[in-house]
């Protein structure tokens, strides 16, 4: 066990709550998306804490890989708001009802 | 100190998979390097790659072993999973191949290459043996598909469509990595197999409240990708708006290779706890197919109407897992198998209906296209008959393999339940065939005559839904052994 482990995981969780908080009631794609990034963020801090705590090395390598993907979905997400933001003038998500949702 | 092996390199063990990544390699060199009249042959280059992975896949079927210290299982069920990606990507490049002429945004490199690559993670999400390599096989698979559902860059309910999905599948994603966190917080192991002796052999950790948390949080993240209610509501959106062969590519491949991680996670990783989610997964059955079937009646396009089926579909696979027998998950891997040729089939007649930059996909423009068109006809008819579960169709023997065994299980409601939304779900699929058999058109519409690849895509969809519903007992048998050798 490492010193304040409880502290780290309290943290985790608060930032996971935040990000999907966050991503719920956000309406613009953007802040949405960095809300995303913010859970991510939380689950990666839960992993180092675990990680620690059963002197294992998965959780890092989770880490790295968490954070490989998260730029790999940043560079498609990005690109899909850049298109829709010339086609539709807008990335507010209350605006899209072309599709039901 | 922690020591490090390097694992050695089996390079059979991920032959077909290798294959898949090399030839989408190769589609996006000669891409770039062959110039105009080269992109004409990128179909057929990488329907060559995907049959030389079918062929590396028979051949190296009857492998059983774990590599890559433990992250890949070559096991039988990931050697059925890999079949049926192949098969839906084979028959998805054919109908590609025609559905160019229709929609000319996806006569591109990146369009092949990022099909390609969407099957080699559904294909590695079958065979995953750590939860590492679920996650970045997902990821795999999902970030090609965000992109393949938005490509057709001028039509804002492609692009719309594209948006949805990514956001509501990173956020899934969120949700599916936090529940791993939390169980390897619980277990210190991300070892799929390390995790079911584990559980094994620490009983009293089982209802600790972070593994119970961690399976909540990944059945979210899971249940997101199956499209099980009450996390569905993306699915009609995204399928509407993608274009129509990638919307058949993503409504059999993807949900094959979730239900394939789910099966291995909570039945290898979770085994001891089987009881507990036992409960939940029951109701998510029931509703998932029903409200699936219900929703379906009311729809007037045909895309959103075989989104709701497909919804439907996993309630009744649903079932199949909550009986979670040996013979229960054959029955998913047969139902998978006979689903994926049936809606593949029908999404590429779908495909098939429209003209240079039109497409027909509202149920109305069906009428009377079996006497105008008889060959889509008739292979709509067939692939419709299949997912009603009318026999000699393979969805009746699914069917049948997976309401028997929840029967002799005792599951007797949900097997109820799930026969009269069987009897629910004929009234729209006859629906289409009485459209296009007993209707006048009430529009006047011109599609482009099918090319070969397109003929050639339904009839072998067509030859494989007859030959698995007459016939069934090759495959059942090829499921049954599967199941049996999941590591």
């Amino acid at each position: 066990m490492i010193e304040n482990q409880s502290i780290y995981l309290a943290l985790s969780v608060v930032l996971f709550i935040i990000g999907a908080a966050g991503a719920v009631c956000r309406r613009n794609a953007i802040v949405v998306f960095m809300c995303i990034e913010i859970m991510l963020c939380g689950v990666s801090i839960a992993f180092v804490t675990f990680s620690r705590a059963h002197h294992s090395l998965d959780g890092i390598f989770m880490v790295l890989f968490v954070m490989a993907v998260a730029a790999a979905e940043a560079a498609v997400g990005l690109a899909i708001f850049v298109l829709m933001y010339r086609k539709h003038g807008s990335i507010d998500l209350d605006k899209f009802n072309l599709l039901k949702w | 100190m922690l020591e490090f092996v390097v694992p050695a390199l089996n390079l059979k063990a991920i032959l077909p998979q290798l294959l898949l990544a090399l030839t989408a390699l190769t589609v996006l060199l000669v891409d770039v390097f062959a110039g105009k009249e080269g992109k004409t042959s990128l179909g057929a280059l990488s329907l060559i790659g995907v049959v030389a992975a079918l062929i590396a896949l028979i051949l190296t079927r009857g492998s059983h072993e774990s590599a890559y210290a433990g992250m890949l299982m070559a096991d039988g069920f990931g050697f059925f999973i890999t079949l049926i990606v192949c098969c839906v990507a084979f028959l998805s490049i054919l109908a590609s191949m025609n559905y160019e002429r229709i929609c000319p945004e996806i006569r591109a490199g990146e369009y092949y290459c990022l099909l390609l690559f969407a099957a080699f993670g559904m294909s590695f999400m079958g065979n995953a043996g750590n939860l590492i390599m679920i996650f970045v096989a997902l990821e795999t698979m999902s970030i090609s598909i965000y992109v393949l559902a938005g490509f057709k860059r001028d039509n804002l309910k492609s692009i719309e469509s594209a948006l949805k999905y990514f956001l509501l599948g990173a956020f899934a994603s969120g949700f599916l990595l936090f529940g791993f966190a939390l169980v390897y917080g619980a277990s210190g192991t991300l070892d799929i197999v390390k995790l079911g002796s584990f559980f094994t052999a620490h009983p009293d950790t089982l209802h600790h409240p972070m593994v119970l948390g961690g399976i909540a949080l990944m059945t979210v993240g899971f249940g997101f990708k199956i499209a099980m209610f009450p996390f569905h509501m993306w699915t009609p959106d995204v399928y509407e708006g993608a274009p129509t062969v990638v919307t058949g590519f993503m409504a059999t491949g993807v949900k094959a290779a979730a239900f394939a991680a789910l099966i291995r996670v909570f039945f290898v990783g979770f085994g001891p706890l089987q009881a507990d989610w036992t409960a939940i997964m029951w109701v998510a059955a029931l509703l998932t197919m029903t409200i699936g079937n219900i929703v379906a009646i009311s729809q007037t396009n045909i895309k959103r109407m075989l989104a709701y089926s497909s919804i439907a579909h996993a309630g009744y696979l649903l079932i199949a897992f909550v009986v979670g027998t040996d013979l229960a998950r054959s029955g998913i891997l047969f139902y998978l198998l006979a689903y994926a040729f049936a809606n593949i089939g029908a999404f590429s007649v779908v495909s098939a209906m429209g003209k240079k930059g039109e497409e027909y996909s509202e149920l109305s423009d069906f009428a009377g296209v079996g006497f105008k068109y008889p060959f889509l006809g008739l292979m709509m008819t067939v692939f419709l008959f299949s997912m009603a579960g009318i026999p000699p169709a393979a969805g009746f023997m699914g069917k049948f393999f997976i309401f028997s065994e929840a029967i002799k299980s005792g599951y007797i409601w949900l097997a109820i339940f799930g026969v009269i939304n069987s009897v629910i779900s004929l009234y729209y699929y006859l629906g289409v065939i009485v459209r296009m058999y007993f209707q006048e058109p009430e529009r006047e519409i011109n599609i482009v005559a099918p090319a070969g690849t397109m003929i050639a895509a339904l009839s072998i969809a067509a030859f494989a839904v007859l030959q698995m519903g007459i016939f069934p007992s090759y495959i059942w048998d090829l499921a049954r052994e599967s199941v049996k050798m999941i590591m």
